[in-house]
């Protein structure tokens, strides 16, 4: 099939984002330069948790360079970062939402929380005065430990929050629950951790403001996967701006999973500073204080029991988790551990009954937020975990057990509050269990053994809701912000198209996506489509990126312009035609009139609708530019199966990944190249969690023990395998692309099959537990207490 | 202090007076607006920074300009011929989807030549091995792997 026809839909085109990439022109915020710029550096704090009894800025003021200095005392009439999204609790009352100061007011309450902006001629005329400002703490005892922070005597960390509580909420029906374990034949039981993730974008935060007294109005550059909530949260809520004198630009931006899309204290800063100082202000973020202070990810402490019948049929579900929020409410904290999480927590399964309860507390460390997954990938973690260690107490095989619960029909409503339009797990059960040749696995365990080696095999049949979401739904459920998405079709004179998106692409190929899309469904070429996004001085009002929510609900907005442009240019071609509206069909980019060869192409009639000589004036309005927005019914469902094998060397704990296999059900597929990178990206950061990857802070002084890349594990090419990944299809029902989302679901499944690998490794030695990551030091200390 | 330099940069001789604590990654994007080398990390773990002195990738977060005075430099920029025709690595980065956000990649293919240049016909395990140096969260290596390996082919087949 050519480029230019509608079998550009489907196939593996080649991205025409990649060139600038390749050859160095990507522009990403730090590589954008303003005449005139001066350069910030944030003084923050060395202490997880201090009294802030003085600031004298004196000295550093008059240090070589320094265009201002700005502490919180100087933040008048600027409000705290806001959280977007209340969570009512158990009790009926709203959360806890203790202020979040742009710059620290009266306390510091997590290492790096940040104090003063330094502005200076140079990056490091900044760096040198910031380290001349003399501060004064009192420092108090720190708590970073979620469940330690809620025990009595723990550190006070905000007086708006006793007893460092944010919520206690709960989901499902515990009468229900607790009814079904009372007759149950057999129960499993878990004590869970997801360990605590930094999310390390390659791209550090960076962010540019200029203001302009011409027109009183700002612009910022910012690394941000959504430039619209920036702004509107920006403006409407911090610093009592009209959005329409603020213009948020999110160019080329290097990675975000999740820890771009919020409100960040130092643009926010900046945006405030740079009227005051009439400069354009600088920042890229070191390495250090992105660990510091990007928000963090899952950071979960959860006990999980699986009530069922004599032949494993899950009966009920109940879940306590405990999740750690940081020192400050990060954008959409709370909605994280919650909404998005016990929500999840049926899986592919009929359980009738679940219950989960979520306390979210304080801690002195940086916010936790949605990475990568968020509430999904700890959600499927809890359930995948406890359905492994059930076939294990049940002696049922693993597929066996997940087959034998397995919704089949759908629509199905669960009992979590969400109602699954579609899916087949058997089909990406089987799909993955064959790839993965799990037929072969007794041999190559055999194989393994006779080195001495243990070999295990896991599988995590995961859920995801995507496509976020029903904009009422969520707002009944605590959203503050719309969750719709924006498109807009702009068909040029002479025939090419621009799409302005509101999604944002930060490595998702949305500039390819998109363009086929495009130029499938209008039948030209996908080289006459250019897709803009990310700047809110062109593009419509749209909520940006984040729970793989680009295509199905961004995608959606652009079919439903395109459907406004076509409907359009039918009547154009009815009266340049002489035919009637009824009588015109598109097809392969030509209107005609049906039954006959009498046509006119695309291009004609764009070229009419601008230059409207004969032109239908009295009816319609000449040009052809289309804008939809689109809010779904329902959230998208993926769903597959991925399995993973491990080989284990019992003397050194080393973990070796042989095979790691993803089937997925994504629904249809624009562009399976992209599709499968982004399986392949989020599986790594799932390996990387379950093997590598944790934030540690020190319990006593509370500082940041994993603070680079020498200490933090990140995922390195020769800890991951070539994966073995493919799909299977069911079209979403809701949405005329039928599209789910791919972005997350390899982090979502990877740790659950990864985690049930290694405990079958090890079950053979006796071990029965072990914690995320299963680095090589945990993994030896187990078998070695297991032996003992 | 100020410290005057003279090198070639991307085969052009190029000439700067920079502090003496300004790092090659700074002068190449601060000085010659080569912003196609990114600073990803400071410590010279990323290797989002890595570009050619003399034949042979270096991080450039972690020499200093001042080291520079008469080497020759080449960067992202300098790879493509003068007629726009990519460089066969940085073709293969496209054939094979071996980038999606972009920031690393340029260091990527940096990195993937001089691996080539060491190892003409390195296996998968070579090449993971030899990507130690740089760090991608976009795209889980796979598709790097590949990229570097048709790279080299590539290069192996322009070469002979």
């Amino acid at each position: 099939m050519g480029a230019n026809d509608q079998g550009v839909i489907g196939q593996p085109v080649r991205r025409k984002e990649d060139h600038r990439f390749l050859i160095g022109a990507g522009q990403y915020t730090d590589d954008v330069n303003v005449h005139g710029q001066t350069y910030a550096c944030f003084l923050r704090s060395p202490h997880a948790h201090a009294v802030i009894k003085s600031i004298d800025t004196a000295k550093a003021k008059a240090a070589p360079g320094v265009v201002a200095i700005f502490t919180g005392a100087d933040l008048t009439g600027v409000n705290g970062l806001p959280c977007g999204w209340l969570i009512t609790g158990t009790d009926g009352k709203p959360m806890n939402e203790p202020p979040h100061p742009v710059l620290a007011q009266g306390k510091v309450r997590h290492v790096g929380d940040q104090l003063a902006i330094v502005i200076a001629e140079t990056a490091v005329q900044a760096k040198d005065a910031a380290e001349l400002i003399d501060v004064d703490y009192e420092v108090l005892p720190a708590v970073v430990n979620c469940v330690d922070a809620l025990k009595p005597g723990a550190p006070q960390i905000h007086e708006q929050a006793p007893g460092n509580k944010c919520y206690t909420w709960a989901l499902g029906d515990k009468a229900a629950v607790d009814a079904a374990f009372a007759k149950a034949a057999h129960v499993s039981k878990l004590d869970i951790v997801n360990n605590r993730l930094i999310p390390n974008a390659i791209e550090p935060r960076a962010a540019l403001a200029s203001y302009s007294r011409s027109d009183d109005s700002y612009t910022l550059y910012v690394a941000s996967q959504n430039p619209h909530v920036e702004r509107l949260l920006m403006t409407a809520f911090v610093l009592g701006l009209p959005e329409s004198k603020v213009r948020v630009i999110a160019p080329d931006v290097g990675g975000g999973f999740g820890s771009k899309i919020y409100l960040y204290a130092e643009e926010t800063a900046m945006v405030w500073a740079s009227k005051q100082v009439n400069r354009p202000i600088k920042w890229a973020a070191e390495r250090s204080e992105s660990f510091l202070t990007d928000a963090h990810g899952r950071d979960h402490v959860s006990h999980v029991e699986l009530a069922m019948d004599k032949d494993g049929r899950f009966l009920a579900l109940r879940v306590d988790t405990v999740a750690n929020m940081g020192a400050y409410l990060s954008t959409f904290s709370t909605c994280i551990p919650t909404i998005l999480y016990a929500t999840l927590l049926a899986g592919q399964y009929t359980t009738p009954a679940i219950h989960c309860e979520v306390t979210a507390s304080f801690t002195n460390t940086a916010p936790v937020d949605a990475y990568r997954g968020a509430g999904r990938p700890e959600a499927t973690f809890v359930v995948e975990r406890i359905v492994h260690q059930a076939a294990v107490d049940m002696k049922m095989a693993q597929d066996e057990i997940r087959r034998r619960n397995f919704i089949h029909d759908f629509p199905y409503a669960t009992p979590v509050a969400l109602t699954y339009d579609t899916g087949d797990y058997d089909a990406t059960l089987d799909g993955a269990m064959k790839t993965a040749d799990v037929a072969g696995f007794a041999a190559r365990k055999a194989e393994s053994a006779k080195r001495g080696m243990l070999r295990g095999l896991g599988y995590a049949s995961y859920i995801e809701a995507c496509g976020l979401a029903p904009s009422n739904i969520a707002g009944a459920l605590g959203a503050r912000a719309g969750l719709f998405e924006a498109g807009q079709v702009r068909v040029n004179p002479t025939g090419s198209v621009t799409v302005f998106t509101g999604s944002h692409s930060h490595g998702q190929g949305h500039e390819t996506t998109f363009a086929q899309v495009v130029a499938g469904r209008l039948g030209i070429d996908i080289e006459n489509v250019e897709v803009v996004h990310g700047d809110t001085g062109r593009i419509p009002f749209g909520m940006g990126t984040y729970g793989s929510r680009s295509l199905s609900v961004g995608g959606t907005a652009i079919v439903k312009a395109l459907d406004k442009v076509i409907a359009k240019g039918k009547k154009i071609a009815a009266h340049l035609l002489e035919a009637a509206e009824g009588d015109i069909e598109f097809k392969d980019g030509k209107f005609t009139v049906a039954g006959t060869d009498r046509s006119k192409a695309f291009a004609e009639i764009s070229l009419a609708a601008y230059v409207p000589h004969n032109y239908p004036l009295d009816k319609l309005e000449p040009g052809l530019d289309e804008t939809a927005f689109y809010d779904p019914t329902n959230f998208t469902y993926p769903a597959g199966t991925h399995i993973c094998e491990v080989e284990i060397d019992p003397e050194t704990g080393v973990v070796k990944v042989a095979s790691f296999t993803a089937c997925d059900d994504f629904g249809n597929i624009i562009n399976p190249m992209i599709v499968d990178g982004q399986v392949h990206g989020g599986v790594t950061q799932g390996i990387g969690q379950a093997l590598l990857e944790n934030c540690v802070y020190d319990p006593e002084s509370g500082q940041l023990l994993t603070g680079s890349y020498m200490d933090y594990a990140m995922p390195r090419a020769d800890d991951v395998p070539s994966f073995k990944v493919e799909t299977r299809v069911t079209p979403c029902t809701h949405n005329p692309l039928g599209a789910k989302g791919c972005g997350e679901a390899g982090a979502i499944g990877a740790p659950a099959a990864m985690m049930n690998a290694v405990h079958d490794a090890l079950a053979e030695v006796g071990v029965t537990r072990i914690d995320m990551p299963a680095s090589p030091h945990r993994v030896w200390q187990a078998i070695q207490s297991a032996r003992a | 202090m100020s410290i005057p330099l003279s090198l070639t940069v991307n085969g052009k001789a190029v000439s700067a007076t920079v502090d003496e604590r300004t790092l090659l990654v700074e002068l190449l994007r601060n000085h010659l607006n080569l912003t196609g080398t990114h600073i990803g990390c400071d410590t010279a773990q990323c290797g989002a920074c890595t570009v050619q002195v003399d034949g042979r990738a270096v991080k450039a977060c972690n020499v200093l300009a001042a080291q520079m005075d008469g080497a020759a430099v080449v960067t992202i920029e300098g790879l493509a011929a003068a007629d726009g025709t990519l460089h066969p690595m940085q073709a293969a980065f496209k054939e094979c989807h071996g980038l999606q956000c972009g920031f690393c990649t340029t260091g990527m293919v940096m990195s993937a030549i001089d691996l080539v240049a060491r190892h003409p016909n390195a296996d998968e395990q070579t090449i993971r091995e030899e990507l130690e140096g740089n760090l991608c969260r976009c795209t889980g290596y796979h598709n790097i792997v590949r990229a570097v390996a048709t790279g080299a082919a590539a290069m192996a087949k322009q070469g002979g």
